[in-house]
């Protein structure tokens, strides 16, 4: 009931072809990657025009140290008013991780933005408040990257 | 009722004492524990409590939600390092005499939580009395370790000071509570200010940005 489609594609590349880099229809899912610098307007029009008044999460991932772009960053959104589900992925590359906010899109991002920041190193241009949210204020690195040791680093692993 | 008659008859109307021994029998038998629940172990503590297994036969049952009530630090589940200096603040809050259970392997050593956001043993942040072994221990083994600290009670003396015991503490690694992370313009400024202004720094040592920003 009410899935996205590649209709859906057409109608965002009808509004700015730029926006829609790759996509993706798989198991009835549909991924859209789009630039890093679009995210924000993407989602402003995803969300005033095509319904997806939700974001479900907002989460980052790392796809390991050797990998070119090495972050994603997923949007989850969902539509209340015909329940459509819909993935926008940001590709990220390690040596610049910025992308644009969406907090003024929708205000529940400001605490996803902060942990995927917190645990990932994800620099959200824009934010208003960008501080770690999960790890200690006084933490070393980021944690979920792959490349970050299991205990730590100095003097954090206690041996 | 026919107990205490016979017992206040057969005694003198005069006993005397050891002051410790009073004391700490009264200490002893009112022990009232801290709700400090941090993982499933706090299930097995408040099993302890519960009908089943009933700690108030050892006067132990008086669960306290404010630490400035409570005399016993029941420390059961993980510590995480975001943790640890809330945990500190709530045993200083707390009114001498005060003592500490460490329940569970992960409140003793870390258990099998050997990674960055887990303190490796509370007894890094508090003096410990009591380690209670298991994952969660049962509430046979809490209610034998509360049992086990009356008997440490008794062997106690008025005179003594923790003062020696805290100090030993508060030199063992602590995380530091400066942010150092990238954060916003205004952060990083509030964060110098802070650092200037403080003199002393309670519960921590200095973490390793910190002596590389002195130096």
């Amino acid at each position: 009931m009410g899935e996205p489609g590649p209709a859906l594609v057409e109608r965002i590349k009808a509004k700015n072809e730029t926006w829609v880099e790759d996509y993706k229809n798989a198991l009835d899912e549909l991924t859209i990657v789009t630039p890093r610098d679009a995210i924000s307007e993407l989602c402003a029009f995803l969300k005033s025009d095509c319904g997806y008044d939700l974001l479900a999460d907002l989460c980052g991932a790392d796809r390991g140290p050797e990998e070119d772009p090495r972050f994603e960053v997923n949007y989850h959104l969902f539509s209340t008013q015909h329940f459509g589900r819909l993935r926008v992925k940001v590709l990220l590359n390690e040596d610049d991780p910025h992308v644009r906010s969406v907090e003024n899109v929708w205000r529940t991002a400001n605490w996803h933005e902060r942990e995927t920041f917190d645990l990932f190193g994800v620099i959200f241009d824009g934010h208003s408040d960008l501080r770690r949210i999960l790890l200690p204020s006084d933490f070393d690195g980021h944690a979920l990257r792959k490349d970050y040791p299991l205990r730590g680093y100095e003097p954090y692993s206690m041996n | 009722m026919g107990l205490e008659n016979t017992l206040f008859e057969s005694l003198p109307d005069v006993v005397t004492v050891k002051l410790d021994a009073v004391v700490n029998w009264a200490r002893k038998s009112s022990l009232w524990p801290a709700t400090f629940g941090l993982a499933c172990c706090a299930i097995e503590m408040m099993n302890t409590v519960s009908s089943r297994n009933d700690l108030s036969r050892f006067g132990a049952e008086t669960f306290r939600a404010s630490p400035r009530q409570a005399d016993v630090m029941i420390v059961s589940g993980r510590v995480s390092r975001k943790m640890a200096p809330v945990l500190r603040r709530i045993y200083d809050q707390m009114p001498e005499p005060k003592w500490v259970i460490s329940m569970g392997a992960c409140a003793t050593s870390g258990g099998v939580f050997d990674n960055y956001a887990i303190v490796q043993g509370v007894d890094k942040i508090v003096p410990v009395d009591i380690y209670v072994p298991g994952c969660p221990p049962r509430p046979e083994m809490l209610v034998h370790a509360i049992t086990m600290l009356q008997d440490k009670i008794m062997k106690e003396s008025v005179k003594d000071r923790r003062d020696t015991f805290e100090a030993e503490s508060r030199e063992s690694i602590v995380p530091g509570t400066l942010p150092v992370t990238e954060g916003t313009a205004l952060e990083r400024e509030t964060e110098i200010e802070l650092a200037q202004n403080q003199t002393s720094r309670p519960y921590t040592i200095p973490s390793r940005h910190e002596r590389r920003r002195s130096s």
